[in-house]
């Protein structure tokens, strides 16, 4: 064989190697890259199924709590006035007022007015005890507490029993006055000048 | 024969750089993918994680159906109980 020949075979060869040898490397990569993408398609076919439900369900409670805002709204706005009732929320959150009610656009427009002075602080502070106001002590899925056409006898029930239901006999009130059957030590400070409270900044 | 040595020359000092040049750029393409596909597998199982809280919306959902149910009697009542203002 000639000598060109054998160069021309050598350098084949070397082609025919250098293929085999990178081709292989780059089927192991591409099956490396399958194996990787179908742990990724089985993941994003799980966070497709678990999201499926998610839309309606945001939706749904949305759409309820929508509901009970338009009804708080619409009930403090009902009872309280629409000026007042951006009052007392001005009162509770302060700044809110200028959002305004989304059932009432006039709202925004109204000056909100100094609740805290006009209602006093105990009825903010009913306001925010919410629920756990005396009134919403019995279940507010029951009938009304209080009956609207008769006395308080329903409200005051709500309170600790003293004298709502009659009873025939009634704690003593207690004996004061020197022949009291109980006598108590006499303050050494009574009589004296009172002490002085520092002063308050 | 001169002509076939020539051939010789052009095939290992041009047609086989190319060739390794050209296979070599094929497999380092091929090379930088794995790792990104890896990431984005691991990214797609950390997110199928995340949503298993999404059943909890369930329940939310019926808690603000029960709280609003709640409050629409409460505000019945109310609506009973106050004046209305003047």
């Amino acid at each position: 064989m000639e000598a060109a020949g054998v160069v021309t075979i050598l350098a084949v060869a070397l082609i025919v190697l250098a293929l085999v040898y990178y081709l292989v490397s780059v089927i192991v990569a591409l099956r490396k890259i399958t194996a990787g993408l179908d742990q990724a398609i089985a993941s994003v076919g799980e966070i497709v199924e678990k999201s499926a439900p998610v839309n309606d369900i945001v939706m749904t409670i949305n759409e309820n709590l929508d509901a009970g805002v338009d009804l708080l709204e619409g009930l403090l706005v009902k009872k309280a006035g629409l000026t007042d009732a951006v009052g007392l929320v001005e009162g509770l959150y302060p700044g809110s007022a200028a959002a305004g009610f989304r059932s009432f656009p006039d709202s925004t427009t109204i000056e909100a007015p100094r609740i805290g002075e006009v209602y006093t602080k105990g009825t903010l502070t009913l306001a925010r005890l919410g629920r756990e106001a005396p009134i919403a002590v019995g279940n507010p899925a029951g009938p009304a507490l209080r009956d609207v056409e008769r006395g308080s006898l329903a409200a005051r029930q709500l309170y600790p029993e003293v004298r709502q239901t009659r009873p025939e006999t009634l704690p003593r009130s207690p004996v004061i006055g020197a022949d009291a059957p109980v006598q108590y030590e006499q303050r050494e400070d009574i009589g004296k000048p009172r002490k002085r409270l520092p002063a308050s900044h | 024969m001169t002509l076939w040595w020539i051939g010789n020359v052009v095939l290992l000092a041009v047609v086989l750089p190319v060739v390794l040049y050209l296979l070599h750029g094929v497999l380092s393409a091929t090379k930088a993918i794995v790792p990104s596909v890896q990431e984005i597998g691991a990214a797609a199982a950390a997110g199928s994680k995340d949503l298993d809280a999404a059943v909890l919306l369930l329940t939310t959902q019926e808690q603000v159906t029960q709280t609003i149910a709640v409050a629409a009697n409460y505000g019945g009542s109310l609506d009973v109980i106050l004046d209305d203002a003047r």
